[in-house]
């Protein structure tokens, strides 16, 4: 099988979805002491064409999912879904990070474990954290949570639902901060 | 005929592994008819903390994501947040991370074999092959200052460098390691008892490999052909000829069993040999780590903005690290995902069909990192009566069965 180029591959995202391909960017990493080298590729998609864009992919060849990643940026959730193409041969691999918003008020995703059901576990474990419903996704216990924790706390979440402590001002701030002065006075 | 099945949980602890987990059987008769996982018994909310801490704090934490994997969360760690922040690794840094990394496989993969007899009931075999691995985590302590949890790692190289002095003792593992191999594989694939107790049990098919995402020996040892090192050899893994090991390198054929599973790590130990050799014979002199001042490189990567992925292959197979770096103190995304979590799934398929005396050694071929039992409940649903079986009932099946079956 012929192997594409990570250009072609951005390519050919490109033409099938035009301008909903909000961001792209090929990376090219060295190692060693001869410098070879391998690539990555930084998609970021609307969420109307996520799933087709994932079809595609699988059009190319069957991939790798590694992972989900989250990220709360307040006014929405950002999904990076990490794949891998082309394993089996050195050099070839080329991994593929398909990136996607979600609006805080509407955190609707369309599952891909019917395409990859690998995923499942993954899309579960959004599901708990983050507070995401994924589309037929089978309605399975927690994962990673216990059974009977609370359904309206979501650990990853940097707003009101996340389980970050409030700041002085009683507002939260980008869950990052906690105000060690405050959390001593509590104690004493 | 009635079909009553009965069902089985067992976990969430169990002491011969390292972390806990429960698995939910339905049972008919002897036979495995479904199988519901439950883990995160043992979520510890680790990427939770890490996002309150600074990089290089974050290093130690990856460190204690597992024992055994304790160079390989920070290796991939490291390779994220350089790839993020564009910072080179210099050469000799990136062979001593390697030397380091395949000293841990020899480790794990050591351990797994003695576990793996000691699930099938020859503890012996657990006595012998722990005692051989006792030379690598001397050797390990000799490099790092400690058996596990090496401290080695850090942004942009390593701590510790290799020193011409130090040579010759891992030269002295490498050759004690040559000299038992032969002995080692006479034991896993001679043997006629093992080859009955794990030829053709927890089968997983090529097809389901590729479709859960299977990663490391499990997936190899169905005949695909996936490894970090070789599809996108990172650090000094680019100028090693690294192969993925698939069983029919050494019987010709792929079957995806618990067999093949034992062939590959076993193969592999003799991989970790070799690619040490080569990265002594070929080690470059010069900087360990590219920033010394970690002062310097803190600050650095407080003006960050980028993020990156990092991949090593651990020993149980591919660890995936994702660093978001947002011009803080803390970066804004850290995502550890350890091989276990992919190969989660494929547990399933493996474990229908087979009997009850073959769920340890079925759980134990994909070398998880999350603990099984320390108990089984089994509760008849026609009487409600309850019996509890503990770990030491359900390991006696597990020899009883070896004793049964042995020629």
């Amino acid at each position: 099988m012929e192997h594409m180029k990570p250009g072609e591959i951005v390519e050919l995202f490109k033409e099938k979805f035009n301008d909903s391909i909000i961001n792209s960017r090929i990376e090219i990493k060295t190692a060693g002491l001869k410098k070879n080298s391998y690539s990555l590729i930084w998609l970021e998609i609307e969420l109307k064409y996520f799933k087709e864009a994932v079809k595609l992919l699988c059009t190319i060849q069957f991939p790798h999912f590694a992972i989900i990643s989250d990220n709360d940026t307040g006014e929405e959730v950002k999904l990076t879904y990490h794949f891998s193409l082309y394993y089996g041969e050195r050099f070839k691999e080329i991994s593929l990070n398909i990136t996607t918003n979600l609006p805080k008020n509407n955190l609707k995703m369309p599952t891909i474990t019917d395409l990859i059901p690998g995923a499942q576990t993954s899309e579960r474990e959004m599901k708990e954290m983050m507070g995401i419903t994924f589309e037929n996704l089978p309605d399975l216990p927690n994962v990673f949570l216990p059974i009977d924790f609370s359904k309206d706390v979501f650990p990853f979440r940097k707003d009101e639902k996340g389980i970050y402590p409030l700041s002085k001002n009683g507002k939260h701030i980008g869950g990052n901060i906690i105000d060690k002065e405050e959390e001593v006075k509590k104690v004493e | 005929m009635n079909k009553k099945t009965y069902s089985i949980p067992i976990g969430p602890v169990h002491p011969s592994l390292e972390e806990p987990m429960t698995f939910n059987f339905e049972i008919y008769g002897e036979r495995i008819e479904k199988v519901y996982l439950a883990p995160g018994d043992n979520h510890r909310g680790i990427e939770f903390m890490g996002r309150q801490r600074n990089p290089i704090q974050i290093i130690y934490l990856a460190e204690r994501i597992c024992g055994i994997c304790s160079a390989s969360h920070p290796f991939a760690f490291c390779q994220a947040v350089e790839n993020a922040a564009g910072i080179e690794v210099p050469e000799r840094g990136q062979y001593i991370r390697v030397i380091i990394a395949e000293l841990e496989r020899i480790h794990s993969h050591i351990l797994w074999a003695g576990i793996a007899g000691h699930e099938l009931g020859f503890d012996s075999v657990l006595y012998i092959s722990w005692r051989a691995r006792e030379e690598v985590l001397d050797l390990l302590e000799y490099l790092t200052g400690n058996r596990i949890n090496y401290g080695v790692f850090m942004i942009g190289g390593v701590r510790r460098d290799i020193t011409e002095e130090q040579i010759p003792r891992i030269r002295k593992t490498l050759e004690y390691y040559k000299d038992i191999y032969g002995k080692i594989e006479d034991i896993f694939l001679k043997d006629p008892t093992i080859a009955l107790r794990t030829k053709n049990v927890g089968v997983l098919t090529k097809e389901d490999a590729l479709r859960l995402c299977a990663v490391g020996p499990t997936t190899r040892a169905s005949g695909i052909k996936k490894d970090v090192r070789q599809d996108q050899p990172y650090s000094a893994y680019a100028d090693l000829n690294v192969k993925a090991i698939t069983p029919d390198v050494l019987t010709g054929e792929v079957n995806g069993d618990v067999y093949d599973r034992i062939v590959v790590r076993l193969l592999e130990l003799v991989q970790s040999l070799e690619i040490i050799e080569q990265c002594l014979e070929n080690m470059p002199s010069g900087e360990i780590l590219a920033e010394k001042k970690l002062v310097k490189l803190l600050n650095q990567l407080k003006k960050t903005k980028g993020e990156g992925i990092g991949r090593h292959e651990a020993p149980r197979g591919e660890v995936f690290h994702y660093v978001k770096l947002a011009e803080a103190e803390v970066p804004e995304i850290w995502k550890a995902r350890a091989p276990t979590y992919n190969n989660l799934m494929p547990w399933a398929p493996m474990l229908l069909g087979e009997q009850i005396a073959d769920i340890p050694i079925v759980i134990a071929s994909t070398d998880p990192c999350i603990a099984c039992m320390d108990r089984v409940t089994i509760l008849n649903k026609a009487n409600g009566q309850k019996s509890i079986l503990t770990n030491k009932d359900l390991h006696e099946l597990s020899v009883q069965k070896t004793r049964r079956i042995t020629p």
